[in-house]
């Protein structure tokens, strides 16, 4: 087995292998472990810097859009808010004027209707002094035509006032 | 192969031969081998891939996205087992974890078409050993450097009884000397044995379509290499594996240093 010969004390390769092994292996870690490897693990941790600077401007960035966003919405509902009062202060208005005149045109209504309501009475108290003339003067005219006898103005007129009134 | 069946070695794939190049070091000859050669390939391999991370863009393309995500498996694997002072660790295991996967995965290719021997150099306990006591070296330099003599309360688990320690205290010092062996040797196993039952089963489909009972011999080949196939992708599960394994249990033994309890 010559992995095992070579531990041998008289062995000619032995020393080679050391020697060869050690200038190798001190040529990659020199040139490769502390050469390139730095600027390669550079490089990747720039780049996950980058990814993470990246990331924390879009979160930024996305944070300010949401305040962006909740500020409009204040001012919407703020703008709403004062559209509806101006609204309801108009309908509100509207409504007392409406009133006010519905109250007026009620008043001279009523004004009207008392008139009216005077000249109905006084046009029936006329109309029933009327009747009350007229039925006396029938009255007196049946009487007279039936019976033949005259009668007293004041009789008859007494008599339809029984009768008229009850 | 097919007059000298029956012969053919599992562990030849394993055999360092020079390639040239020697020279001198402290009284040792250093030659360029197979298995240096592999590592270099396996570098460069790795250099490739990591130079094609290296755009830089803000957006990844595939193999950026691809270099990324090894890096980005190290180092929150650092991150949750030692805590924002792994980072200072990550090169190393990094480098660890990726060159024990490129010469896992490198000694898989199948190049034997092709007439070349790949080679798998973490089949070699001379070098999972080393790196294992690269790790091993590192937690106690950590470990010394950052808390002193503390250090040792490493052995005295938090909340032992105190009749207890000088029980515990042994076990857990043994427990903490056999890592740099056991986390070398896990990988120079699992590679060694993979490596061997794929060759035998390489074996027995050559020797199978050379047998004299031919009808016999085809069966057995061919359910050698069925198995093969299924051997096959579970070696590169294992080489995936086995190099996260030791980076995982590396990143755990710093963490013991760093993080004394």
């Amino acid at each position: 087995m010559p992995q095992i010969a070579q531990l041998t004390a008289d062995n000619w390769y032995l020393a080679s292998q050391l020697f060869w092994l050690l200038v190798v292996f001190a040529g990659i870690y020199v040139v490769i472990g502390r050469g390139m490897l730095p600027k390669i693990e550079a490089t990747v941790d720039a780049r996950d810097r980058k990814v993470a600077d990246d990331l924390a401007a879009a979160k930024a960035a996305h944070a300010a859009a949401d305040a962006l966003e909740e500020s409009y919405r204040q001012q919407t509902e703020a703008s709403r808010a004062a559209a509806q009062k101006a609204v309801a202060d108009a309908k509100g208005k509207a409504a007392r004027d409406a009133e006010k005149r519905l109250a007026k045109v009620d008043v001279e209504l009523g004004e009207k209707l008392s008139l009216a309501e005077a000249d109905i009475a006084a046009a029936r108290k006329s109309a029933m002094a009327e009747i009350e003339s007229v039925a006396v003067e029938a009255a007196s005219d049946l009487v007279a035509k039936l019976s033949g006898a005259k009668v007293a103005a004041a009789d008859a007129k007494a008599a339809v006032k029984a009768v008229l009134h009850g | 192969m097919a007059a000298e069946s029956g012969k053919i070695d599992p562990m030849h794939q394993f055999e360092v031969t020079p390639l040239g190049g020697g020279f001198n070091l402290g009284g040792h000859e250093i030659l360029f081998t197979n298995s240096a050669l592999w590592m270099v390939v396996a570098a460069i391999a790795l250099g490739i891939f990591m130079w094609g991370g290296m755009r830089r863009q803000l957006i990844p393309g595939r193999w950026q996205a691809a270099v990324e995500g090894f890096t980005g498996f190290i180092s929150s694997m650092m991150m949750a087992n030692i805590g924002t002072e792994g980072r200072k660790y990550t090169p190393y295991v990094f480098s660890l974890f990726m060159f024990i996967l490129f010469c896992n995965l490198l000694g898989m290719l199948p190049l034997g078409v092709l007439g070349l021997h790949p080679f798998t150099v973490t089949s070699h306990i001379a070098i999972t050993g080393v790196l294992a006591l690269i790790s091993f070296a590192i937690v106690l330099v950590v470990g010394f450097w950052r808390h002193g003599l503390h250090f040792f309360s490493l052995f005295v688990p938090h909340g032992t009884p105190l009749p207890m320690i000088p029980i515990i205290a042994p076990i857990e010092f043994v427990s903490f000397m056999v890592r740099p062996f056991s986390l070398g040797l896990r990988l120079f196993v699992a590679m060694t044995a993979g490596h061997v039952l794929l060759k035998v089963l390489s074996g027995f489909v050559i020797n199978g379509f050379n047998a004299e009972t031919l009808w016999l011999g085809s069966i057995v080949s061919v359910l050698s290499f069925t198995l093969m196939i299924g051997i096959s992708a579970l070696e590169l599960l294992v080489a995936g594996i086995q190099a996260y394994v030791f980076a995982l249990l590396t990143s755990l033994y710093i963490n013991d240093a760093v993080n004394l309890h």
